[in-house]
């Protein structure tokens, strides 16, 4: 095991609570965040993960509880706020922009960036063009790392489902984020890309000291990558702890196995 | 053999991000432009020139605008014509008020007016998508139109609702409307335009504006999250194509009829470019191009086919079999290729690097 350099406290999530009319998705949830580690989110399907994700990317406004960000206490992030602030995210079901090619994807992910007016774009010419140049050796540092040069100028519709997942977490790279969600990165992948997407994790965790909030399915996955995870069920927080620890919990286990009634 | 791209090897980012980065392709478009601004002039009678030519490099320009609104930031509009008829009557309004003014800044303003009014009738796109922002900004479309028939304003009290441009030049005496406008010179002035604004177009969606529209577009939420606001971008589309067909009406009216009437702005005009971007491509420059060709030009080619070909067919046969054949061809366009003529002029391409040794 490497060492780990994990830091303070960065993002506190307090007494969440959301419903969708009657329905509670999420039901007084707590937890926090440190700088630089691998924390997960786990739960059977419908647990309300996907959820606590557009909650912290300020997609849902919960009715009750507070997030802390950057010292900041607020009852719901805003979507755009998010963004500048350096939460960036991938999806469970891919959300790239599908006419484009996997370059303009992952440059698109800098938008926030470009400080050009549209009327120096419109003339290409100064600042636009050294924007672009610049902005594009930045993305072609995250093409190499996440090594998808082969496919750079390929529509990304075209591209198989695997390539596609990576295109969008180099599309959410491209910001630099702080933190970073995933939403089940690895769905739907063989054993080998499995393996290849856990490696990106890492290196993107050690490399560029990104903190990583996961949502993942496979438990072999998430028990070796993640430094603490939280298991939610139905809307309620489980248990919250190390792999050991929540591997361990009686309430997770009944959860997952079922209980004898 | 021909055409590939083998062997060309770009050592800049500055070279791959070019806009034709082939070398073949940047011969090309250098001989249409020699064609456009050399040849044409001095080949076409002013038949060719003033009643082809004219025609269909403006609506190409006004195409190039929807194109952008619709094929590239993904905003169904049928508002064309009512912003083509505010850029008309705009620089009508300006050149009366100021005959100082040159006549490429009476375009810009009257581009920039139609901008400002494409923004205001833009701002429902927020809330509204699809099908349903179409029928909304054929609201505009009718409200436009009807505003310039009510007003007398805009007409200056004429009697009859038409009124035409004052004669203008570009420098000395090279009048570019009015009754001593040469056809060449319209022409030629019209073509300096439309591949301006084309070349301004191709930059802006190349650029970081370009891809914010194709996000919108492609995947409204994921563009959110990465931080693109949704109204800003949808207005900034609307104000770009807006100031485009401002232009283009502004052109129409002045350079091409000589006469400022809402009547050619109606909704017809509006379904009429619509058809030429979908025919020609949506989301693609070379698109606004094709489609407003087969759109002009097609029909002036059928109804002269027969007599070229020396079949003697009565005219109004003539013109129901022009009906017909037209409308089967966008048919079989539409079947062998949905995204248009741009994506088969594409695939062509894909063809010609490997031909003719395709393996």
């Amino acid at each position: 095991m490497y060492e780990r350099n994990i830091g303070e406290v960065v993002l506190e999530v307090k007494n969440i609570s959301l419903s969708f009319g009657a329905m509670r998705v999420l039901n007084n949830i707590s937890f926090n965040v440190r700088q630089g580690e691998i924390r997960s989110i786990i739960g059977p399907n419908g647990a309300g993960k996907s959820s606590m994700l557009n909650v912290l990317n300020g997609f849902y406004h919960p009715q009750e509880g507070t997030i802390t960000y950057r010292g900041e206490t607020r009852s719901q992030m805003k979507v755009h706020k998010a963004a500048e602030q350096g939460i960036a995210r991938t999806f469970q079901n891919i959300a790239l922009f599908k006419g484009m090619s996997t370059l303009d994807n992952i440059m698109t992910g800098r938008n926030l960036k470009i400080k050009a007016n549209i009327l120096q774009q419109a003339i290409y010419w100064g600042k636009a063009q050294r924007e672009e140049i610049e902005h594009r050796k930045k993305v072609e540092g995250i093409i190499d790392f996440l090594e998808i040069q082969a496919i750079r100028k390929t529509p990304v519709g075209r591209l198989p489902y695997g390539m596609q997942k990576r295109v969008e977490l180099g599309r959410a790279l491209a910001a630099e984020p702080e933190i970073l969600l995933l939403d089940e990165p690895m769905a739907g992948m063989n054993v080998e890309e499995k393996e290849d997407m856990s490696r990106f994790v890492l290196d993107i965790n050690d490399e560029f000291g990104t903190t990583i909030i996961l949502i993942e399915h496979d438990m072999g996955v998430v028990m070796d990558l993640s430094d603490r995870v939280i298991v939610l069920d139905y809307g309620l927080q489980l248990a919250d702890g190390s792999p050991d620890e929540v591997r361990s919990n009686q309430k997770v286990i009944d959860a997952y196995l079922g209980v004898a009634h | 053999m021909i055409y590939r791209e083998a062997g060309e090897f770009k050592t800049s980012y500055q070279k791959d991000q070019a806009i034709l980065s082939i070398r073949q392709d940047n011969w090309f478009m250098w001989a249409i432009m020699a064609i456009a601004f050399l040849v044409i002039p001095v080949i076409s009678s002013e038949y060719w020139l003033g009643t082809i030519m004219l025609p269909f490099l403006i609506l190409s320009l006004a195409a190039l605008g929807l194109n952008v609104l619709t094929g590239y930031a993904g905003q169904l509009s049928l508002g064309t014509g009512g912003f083509m008829a505010t850029g008309a009557f705009a620089a009508y309004k300006i050149a009366i008020a100021f005959p100082e003014l040159h006549i490429v800044v009476v375009m810009l303003m009257s581009g920039l007016i139609a901008a400002g009014v494409g923004i205001l009738f833009g701002i429902p796109s927020l809330r509204i998508k699809g099908f349903y922002l179409a029928v909304a900004t054929l609201a505009s479309q009718f409200f436009l139109i009807w505003m310039f028939n009510k007003f007398g304003w805009f007409t200056n009290y004429s009697s009859s609702g038409v009124i035409s441009a004052p004669p203008m030049t570009v420098f000395g005496d090279n009048f570019v409307t009015g009754p001593y406008a040469t056809p060449v010179a319209k022409y030629l002035f019209t073509l300096s335009l439309v591949v301006f604004f084309a070349l301004m177009t191709k930059n802006l969606v190349r650029s970081n504006i370009g891809r914010e529209w194709m996000a919108v577009r492609d995947m409204d939420i994921a563009a959110e999250i990465i931080g693109i606001k949704m109204l800003p971008t949808k207005l900034k589309a609307f104000a770009y194509s807006s100031f485009l067909c401002g232009i283009a009406g502004a052109l129409w009216a002045f350079v091409h009829t000589g006469s400022v009437e809402p009547l050619a702005f109606d909704v017809n005009r509006s379904f009429q470019i619509l058809f030429m971007i979908i025919i020609g491509g949506l989301g693609s420059i070379m698109g606004a191009f094709l489609g407003a060709a087969f759109i002009v030009l097609l029909p002036i080619f059928l109804s002269n086919a027969p007599a070229m070909f020396g079949f003697n067919i009565s005219v109004d046969l003539i013109s129901h079999i022009e009906f017909m054949v037209f409308g089967a061809l966008i048919i079989f366009f539409l079947i062998v290729e949905p995204h248009g003529l741009a994506r088969l002029w594409q695939i062509l391409k894909e063809k010609l690097r490997l031909w003719p040794f395709p393996y």
